[in-house]
């Protein structure tokens, strides 16, 4: 039932996910962020079961920072660390495969270009100019091929974005009250808005 | 006194030294010489091919210069069986860094990967280490061209020119003297190859005559496909560098 959706702007990527952690007919927890910082400029947002969401995502920012430490700094391309992503996807598919479907985006400050991946649970990967995950992709995709171009601004890929979570509030069938909006550019990422703050109570 | 503490190579002589170690380096000075020179374009590495004997098949491919991936090559002195195990080591290190990560591995990383390798025979298990000194030439999109060196320690370092393998102290020497005296930055490909030969031309023991005593392996960047170009110089082109050198060091003595 989760919605998550991205697109890439001339200088960055926007994610955006609904906050809503449930199981079946029960919500848990409505402040959830299902945007999940890998290094300094990139991040994943993941839908799927919550553990492993958060069993995935932890593996994968533990490798990405070990790499940093023993490489004296070094990081990771977004286009490495998504191919990373895809290999851990593909190496535990035939043996006990993460049930996360996800969308990869980051921004390489050293050729300043972004760089936006969809990846789903059985290791499938494409770089692409927006995606969506979940039921929301019967909704938003439309919107996406209508409005997105290449070379839009940051105020532009937000307008797009909010455009997806209107619809997704108006005529999807799940109420999703909360969304929570992410941007990576060149000065890294960090939270735009958020429906309900997802810090621990 | 080294006596008592050089048969093992995972036993310190009291003096702080390993002796099997440094057997090894001597091993690899009487090795066909291996010069190699970073440039502002690319990078030269230049090898002494020494024939033992004319009974000898002509080699099918290099016993010196041999492809670590697209982006890394590699000049060998010491024992070729040696070197051949390291190398591929080095290989499927590479391989299995671009299958993990869809890009080249970064040169650094790759030298102290077979650095890595090459230090556990000196402290574990009581094998003797690798006879060999690699010089690995690269190219990475962080630091662009760079020229290390490695021996049997496992040490390695970044040099702008350095030799390994036979005479090797007296090819260095010259490379202080000769390398980039009159300019800031780095020499172009054309430069460092003339000094490159210079450099054998001495420490071989009679001046090359023809191009077949020599191996000139030069690397290039190509912008457009962004892909390393690996030349091995022809007998042609390479007696076209002997030739000019030969006049250069020719009309030298007329200033």
């Amino acid at each position: 039932m989760d919605s998550v959706f991205a697109l890439r702007y001339d200088g960055g990527v926007i994610i955006a996910a609904d906050q809503a952690n449930a199981r079946s007919i029960l919500v848990y927890q409505n402040n959830l962020d299902k945007i999940i910082p890998l290094s300094s400029h990139t991040m994943m947002g993941m839908s799927g079961p919550n553990s492993d969401l958060v069993n995935f995502s932890d593996f994968i920012r533990a490798n990405v920072k070990l790499y940093e430490l023993m490489n004296n700094g070094a990081t990771l391309t977004t286009d490495a660390q998504a191919n990373f992503v895809r290999g851990t996807l593909a190496t535990a598919l035939r043996k006990g495969p993460y049930q996360v479907n996800l969308l990869l985006g980051g921004f390489d400050v050293a050729d300043k270009k972004a760089g936006l991946y969809y990846m789903d649970y059985m290791a499938s990967m494409h770089p692409v100019n927006f995606g969506v995950q979940g039921y929301a992709s019967n909704f938003c995709l439309s919107i996406f091929d209508r409005d997105w171009k290449e070379g839009l601004t940051q105020e532009e890929g937000v307008k797009i974005v909010e455009k997806c979570i209107n619809e997704l509030q108006t005529r999807f069938l799940v109420a999703q009250p909360n969304f929570i909006i992410k941007v990576v550019d060149e000065k890294g990422v960090r939270t735009l808005s958020f429906g309900e703050d997802p810090a621990d109570v | 006194m080294a006596r008592r503490y050089d048969s093992s190579t995972t036993t310190f002589s009291p003096e702080g030294r390993l002796h099997q170690v440094e057997y090894a380096i001597e091993a690899i000075n009487n090795a066909g010489t291996c010069v190699g020179i970073l440039a502002s374009d690319g990078i030269i590495m230049a090898s002494e091919r020494r024939v033992n004997s004319p009974l000898l098949a002509p080699a099918k491919v290099s016993e010196k210069t041999y492809k670590i991936s697209g982006h890394v090559t590699t000049c060998v002195a010491g024992l070729t069986a040696d070197a051949n195990i390291l190398i591929e080591e080095a290989r499927l290190s590479a391989g299995r860094y671009f299958h993990k990560y869809q890009c080249p591995m970064p040169v650094e990383q790759l030298v102290e990967h077979v650095c890595n390798y090459k230090q556990a025979y000196t402290q574990y298990g009581g094998l003797r280490p690798f006879g060999v000194a690699f010089l690995f030439g690269g190219w990475d999109s962080e630091y662009g061209f760079q020229l290390y060196q490695s021996d049997p320690s496992g040490n390695y370092s970044g040099w702008k020119a350095t030799c390994i393998g036979a005479n090797n102290q007296a090819g260095k020497s010259l490379l202080k003297n000769e390398y980039n005296k009159d300019e800031e930055g780095l020499p172009n490909l054309e430069t460092a190859l003339k000094l490159a030969v210079k450099v054998l031309n001495k420490t071989m023991d009679a001046a090359a005559t023809s191009g077949d005593k020599f191996e000139l392996y030069s690397m290039k960047l190509d912008k457009a496909t962004g892909l390393c170009v690996h030349h091995i110089l022809t007998k042609e082109e390479a007696q076209k560098v002997l030739d000019a050198v030969a006049a250069e060091s020719a009309s030298a003595g007329d200033e």
